[in-house]
């Protein structure tokens, strides 16, 4: 299939209804309900929130109330979990005609899904399942992208995975089959740092080789988030993309390498199990934002140096 | 290197041994440098299991409080194998989970325990439910008593009514929420209506032909008819109680006179 598909503009009609805010250079955090409260004593906090698609996919109700609520003052990111791109299977057109209406309801900053699958035939396994990397899924997930971007009218950001195995029939390293599929569907990346620290501990290789070979320039998102530990079968280090604690140190390192590349990119701190107040992730996202910052006035430093 | 094998194989392959214990590791996967996958590979059937078992215990949480925390996720882990999602909203998971208590053989002596799950099972269908404005009070101001027998109500998207031979809806509301237990006689019969007239979820208990009546007016009959059906069911119905308790708890959203020419 050719290159980059063209998107429409959204009518000046939609672009009215919520006001548009920046998300250039800030921090977010996992939106939780149970934070709105909380959120709202704060003031206006900076920074965006970014929420699971799936959970706003109801026809109405309190989950909705809350998202506009945090919506008018807010950038918001509208991560989905479930399209099964990386699915042998056509994609859900009901479920991409749900995630639709919630990229034209609620206009996010940032819109992403992942490089994975999760549902097989009829069953939905509700987890983020592994690839083969290989021409024929290439091909497959980049005609699941360009439907995607087509049906919504805009590019997505797609996330690397973290992954506990590989397959034996893979012929392409998992940065080489992402540049490509950049490459083809001219869509942006969501690159989730957390997720290369575990698969480079769980597979063996470097994750700062990694980092090297990914395409920075194509990241519009990053994710932090935290890990747990488990055993493989040799009894080696097994790490699990747990999101239920803070970021670790060693993923906070590689995080500063990658802005000292890249510059400043949206970084979103992901908490979704053992959630703690409010003012814990807060100050997870305000140490992501002192890195943004630094390096945002180094460059700034760095442009009138130039002039 | 081997050739690509048909680009559907490896999710055949992978998805079997996800909900089913009794299969290997799937012969496609392996761990780095050859690398045995055994535990690898568990670490996803984990995940899909325990994950689909949190997503039934948070929308059962009165049904977990019942039976313990071990007692439920055992009982789910069966439900989860037997009938996993078929959609990706897991807020539409679970819609069989209340027929399958009650045939699941170590909750035979818990018989009202079903009931409490489908009150709660109507609880997140209400609370995911369009949004509409409830029927005001005053709409009905404006029929010509004459005329009232004749009048059809269009349901609230949320409204929803569970009928119980036992005390399912106080065993609902008293578990809940952590507070303390009062000792219940499971064996009264209760019709729970659950609404959404403004922004949350409420349960209410129905008095009796409560169900019967607004039974009738949910599937389209008029008022006449319901009130009919109310009575025979209780004599003692109280017509003018049940309409002033329907429109404040917000069942309807319209009343229909185009019969009324």
């Amino acid at each position: 299939m050719n290159a980059k598909a063209e998107f429409h503009v959204a009518s000046a009609a939609q672009a009215l209804r919520l006001p548009a805010h920046s998300v250039a250079g800030e921090a977010g955090t996992s939106f939780k309900h149970e934070h709105l409260a909380a959120i709202f004593a704060d003031g206006k906090p900076k920074g965006f929130f970014e929420v699971h698609a799936e959970n706003y996919m109801g026809a109405g109700g309190p989950p909705h109330r809350a998202l506009e609520a945090i919506r008018r003052d807010n950038p918001v990111s509208l991560h989905g979990v479930c399209m099964s791109i990386g699915g042998p299977q056509p994609l859900d057109r009901a479920h991409l005609a749900r995630f639709k209406a919630l990229v034209d309801r609620y206009e996010p900053a940032l819109v992403s899904e992942h490089l994975a699958w999760s549902t097989h035939e009829t069953t939905f396994f509700n987890d983020l399942l592994p690839l083969p990397y290989t021409q024929a899924t290439l091909d497959r997930v980049c005609d699941h992208i360009d439907e995607v971007q087509e049906v919504i009218g805009r590019p997505i950001l797609l996330e690397n995975p973290s992954t506990y195995v590989t397959f034996r029939h893979s012929t392409m390293g998992e940065t080489a089959f992402i540049r490509a599929i950049a490459r083809r569907t001219g869509c942006g990346l969501l690159l989730d740092v957390n997720n290369v620290f575990v698969s480079a501990t769980n597979h063996g290789f470097s994750a700062l080789d990694y980092l090297a070979d990914f395409p920075l320039a194509g990241v519009g998102e990053i994710h932090l988030a935290g890990h747990a530990a488990q055993a493989d079968d040799e009894g080696e280090l097994l790490l699990i993309d747990s999101h239920d604690g803070p970021v670790a140190d060693a993923v906070w390192t590689l995080f500063e390498i990658v802005i000292g590349r890249r510059g400043p990119v949206p970084t979103l701190i992901e908490w979704d199990s053992n959630i703690p107040e409010w003012p814990v992730l807060k100050a997870e996202a305000a140490a992501a934002k002192a890195i943004l910052d630094r390096h945002a006035r180094r460059l700034a430093g760095d442009e009138s140096h130039a002039a | 290197m081997q050739p690509d094998p048909l680009p559907s194989s490896y999710a055949a392959a992978f998805s079997p041994g996800l909900i089913d214990p009794g299969r290997g590791t799937p012969d496609i996967v392996a761990g780095p440098n050859g690398k045995a996958a055994v535990k690898r590979y568990n670490v996803y059937r984990n995940n899909v299991t325990v994950s689909l078992i949190d997503a039934l215990a948070a929308i059962y949480p009165a049904v977990q409080r019942i039976t313990g925390v071990d007692f439920f996720r055992a009982m789910a882990r069966f439900h989860v194998r037997e009938t996993p999602p078929v959609s990706p909203l897991l807020f539409e998971y679970g819609r069989d989970f209340p027929a399958f208590i009650e045939t699941y053989e170590h909750a035979r002596t818990m018989p009202w325990l079903a009931d409490t799950a489908r009150i709660e099972r109507a609880w997140l269908d209400a609370y995911h439910a369009a949004d509409a404005e409830p029927l005001g009070a005053s709409t009905l101001a404006v029929v010509p008593p004459d005329r009232f027998a004749h009048v059809t109500f269009t349901p609230h998207p949320a409204t929803r009514i569970v009928r119980s031979p036992f005390a399912a809806m106080t065993i609902f509301a008293a578990n809940r929420g952590d507070g303390p237990i009062d000792t219940i006689d499971a064996g009264t019969p209760e019709d729970a209506l659950i609404t959404r007239p403004a922004h949350e979820v409420t349960v209410h208990r129905l008095p009796p032909g409560g169900a019967a009546f607004l039974g009738a007016l949910t599937s389209g009959r008029p008022l006449g008819e319901a009130a009919a059906a109310a009575m025979e069911e209780a004599p003692g119905f109280d017509l003018g109680a049940g309409i002033a308790d329907m429109l404040a708890a917000g069942v309807f959203t319209a009343l229909d006179l185009e019969e009324m020419t």
